[in-house]
């Protein structure tokens, strides 16, 4: 099948089965879910072994656009999608990508990710839960017990597992005592707590580990050597937040041109430029985001370049919200405008999956290779280590 | 669409880059924008010759390599980004020009290099005369033929027939004249206005192309300039002040190189997505390549601002690119009407 003909296939799929319902709950979701992975448009870049499809970014960007004219209730799974599956796929044992893989896939299983903390944001590897060896505390068999609490998890509320960063040797530099886990969320020892966020939504919870268990054989990777796989998430998330991945329904942007053309006088010479900026500027990083999906296919991998779309994507973000706000006037900020909500959620995206401010610091030293900040944290034992906020 | 360069282009580009680096260095683009001409007449007769490159664009049945925008724009970006002096971009307006009102005996000498062109706009024709003053021709002394865009057609006339001065310029790299055409009368090559409104919007896609190149260039520079200036006892990249600003031109270089990558594809391949893509192109990159050079200079601290110093040649070069198709706001607005707004 060429590509045309994919993406005919996958419309004719969408228009079939895309839920018309507006606000699925979970079940209906995983339905959903159950059924574009049977359809064979869950995972299509996934390896074969493990119940992708095996197939290329190209079939992957198809299904994408095609997508994006259909609101699909895929928020709950694009956690798991777009980066605790791929760390799996990438990082974790055969074992658990046997056990993990195809549930997440087909949305059986729902996933969250569980890195941040309330002192350790965009410095995440100054990470306080602890993951400690059953054994210190007597009992029997290979597996730990955790303690702690996370934030800015998202879907946690519906989550069976988590992707878990957590420290398990504080006599050692920040880096090198940190361990990935896969943890049960469904566990008695484990509290989610919704957070409400600016735009009075709870988005976002906040999880307690009270002695929870965990068998060893969901450690991900070696002992200590979780930074280096808890990078491999990042920069997935990176990547799928900048080529939205799990996310849906953009046909209703409120500050689209297509938006504003209907609210605006166009004939302003004022708007008019103000539009043309929005165009400028839309355009100019979608482009950017299709050249980095033609690497990919080329086999050139964009790895830190990814950053550099995602910081874009936020200053657009951020742009778009903020100008159809002046664009509109008053009519923007009152009752159930839909801008009122965009204005609230425009600094979501550059906050989340790293702020601005990190994106920076990673193309310049990861993309134009220029020279370190001195680090005062490096050498130094966790335990003698400043982190969170100091009084 | 297409938008990353295939083998071929890659290895043109390392063709010309390495031709530049040896043949037109930072040093000898000095000595050549001071000399009288302007430029090394026999750096060009290599480009042209050894290159082939005044026949890049030019179908075979012409003479020329039958190449596309795609290639065309891979040598624009290292001809911009060496700051090579002297009329290569107004040959290749020129051939661009022709290109979409065929001459046979015009396009093979163009190819060739045995003749040397440039555009000429502002000026009226009353049949094959023409009368009237352009003010600001590029490199108007240098053009063996001056092709004259009236608007309603594309008029050959020799330079011989016109007045020319030259004009002070911003920009030391690349010339200018005041054109001056009394009662010349020209040679008709075509009235096709829908090709001449075609040929404009290729020009802005060839300039955006050399605007990413001076983009680079200065971004590349700069950024080897803070991984060895020290200050403080650190390297000047080291500090975040520094470093965000590189990393938000960097980018502006991703996005610019996007556009110019669409925008070539669809000179060659989509002409329905030409119009928007050419004033697309000149919206953004022009401004991108102007902040950037701008930031380099800044960057560079004080001795950004000597004359010794080659900071100011790509600042100028970019400001005179950003407004050298009209000011920026015409393409904004084209823009706006391609939107339908």
């Amino acid at each position: 099948m060429n590509l045309d003909e994919y993406r005919r296939a996958a419309r004719d799929w969408l228009l079939e089965n895309a839920p018309k319902d507006d606000s699925p709950d979970i079940a209906q979701a995983k339905d959903f879910m159950a059924r574009l992975y049977d359809a064979g448009y869950s995972g299509i870049t996934w390896p074969e072994r493990w119940g992708g499809q095996g197939l290329t970014q190209a079939e992957e960007r198809a299904f994408a656009a095609e997508a994006r004219d259909f609101a699909l209730p895929t928020y709950v799974f694009s956690i798991g999608l777009g980066m605790t599956g791929p760390t799996l796929v990438d990082r974790g044992s055969d074992e658990q990508r046997e056990r993990f893989v195809r549930p997440l896939l087909r949305g059986e299983e729902i996933w969250c990710q569980l890195f941040s903390e309330p002192g350790a944001g965009s410095d995440v590897a100054g990470l306080q839960t602890r993951a400690e060896r059953d054994e210190a505390r007597g009992a029997r068999g290979d597996s730990w017990i955790v303690n702690g609490q996370k934030v800015w998890t998202s879907v946690a509320q519906h989550a069976d597992w988590g992707l878990l960063l957590a420290r398990t040797d504080v006599d050692v530099p920040k880096h090198r005592g940190l361990t990935m886990f896969v943890v049960d969320m469904r566990h008695p020892g484990v509290t989610v707590r919704p957070l409400r966020d600016m735009t009075g939504r709870a988005h976002f919870n906040e999880i307690f580990f009270d002695d929870v268990p965990i068998p060893d054989e969901h450690r991900v990777g070696d002992v200590n050597d979780g930074w280096s796989v808890a990078v491999t998430t990042l920069l997935h998330e990176r990547l799928s937040i900048s080529a939205g991945v799990g996310m849906s329904g953009q046909k209703d942007d409120p500050t689209s041109l297509e938006a504003l053309r209907q609210a605006v006088d166009t004939t302003d010479p004022l708007v008019r430029d103000e539009l043309v900026e929005l165009h400028v500027r839309s355009r100019a990083l979608a482009l950017f985001n299709q050249r980095l999906a033609q690497e990919t296919r080329a086999g050139l991998f964009p790895g830190a370049r990814g950053s550099a779309a995602k910081l874009l994507l936020a200053e657009l973000t951020l742009f778009r919200a903020d100008l159809a706000t002046r664009l509109v006037g008053p009519a923007s900020v009152v009752g159930d405008s839909p801008l009122a909500h965009a204005i609230s959620l425009a600094p979501a995206m550059a906050l989340g999956g790293g702020t601005n401010e990190i994106m920076r610091n990673i193309i310049g030293d990861r993309v134009l290779n220029l020279p370190p900040e001195p680090r005062v944290d490096k050498t130094v034992p966790f335990k003698d280590l400043k982190v969170g906020t100091q009084g | 669409m297409k938008l990353v360069l295939s083998q071929e282009q890659r290895q043109l580009r390392e063709a010309v880059r390495a031709f530049l680096s040896a043949a037109s260095p930072p040093g000898e683009v000095r000595r050549a924008m001071e000399s009288p001409d302007g430029y090394d007449r026999d750096v060009y007769a290599r480009l042209n010759g050894e290159l082939g490159l005044s026949g890049l664009i030019v179908p075979e049945q012409y003479g020329g390599a039958g190449a596309g925008f795609a290639e065309l724009a891979v040598v624009l970006e290292e001809t911009g980004a060496a700051l090579l002096p002297g009329p290569f971009l107004a040959g290749v307006f020129a051939v661009i020009t022709l290109t979409q009102a065929p001459d046979e005996k015009l396009l093979p000498a163009l190819a060739e290099g045995r003749l040397t062109a440039t555009l000429v706009e502002g000026v009226s024709r009353d049949g094959e005369v023409l009368n009237g003053t352009a003010g600001q021709v590029l490199n108007g002394l240098d053009a063996d033929v001056l092709l004259v865009d009236t608007g309603d057609a594309l008029v050959a006339v020799d330079a011989e027939a016109a007045t020319r001065e030259p004009r002070l310029t911003l920009d030391l790299t690349r010339r200018q004249a005041r054109v001056v055409l009394d009662a010349a009368r020209g040679r008709v090559l075509s009235t096709d206005t829908a090709a001449l409104a075609r040929a404009r919007d290729l020009r802005a896609v060839a300039l955006a192309a050399e605007q990413l190149g001076v983009l680079r260039a200065a971004l590349d520079s700069v950024v080897g300039y803070a991984k060895i200036r020290v200050a403080f006892g650190r390297f000047i990249g080291s500090y975040q002040g520094v470093k965000h600003r590189l990393a938000d031109m960097h980018c502006k270089l991703e996005q610019a190189e996007s556009i110019v990558r669409f925008a070539a594809w669809a000179a060659d391949e989509s002409p329905a997505d030409l119009p928007e893509a050419a004033a697309l192109a000149q919206a953004y990159v022009g401004r991108a390549c102007f902040e950037v050079a701008r930031d380099h200079l800044l960057l560079h601290g004080g001795v950004g601002f000597t004359w010794e110093h080659d900071a100011h040649l790509y600042y100028k070069r970019a400001k005179a690119d950003e407004v050298l198709l009209g000011p920026p706001r015409a393409h904004r607005a084209r823009l706006a009407d391609l939107l339908e707004l």
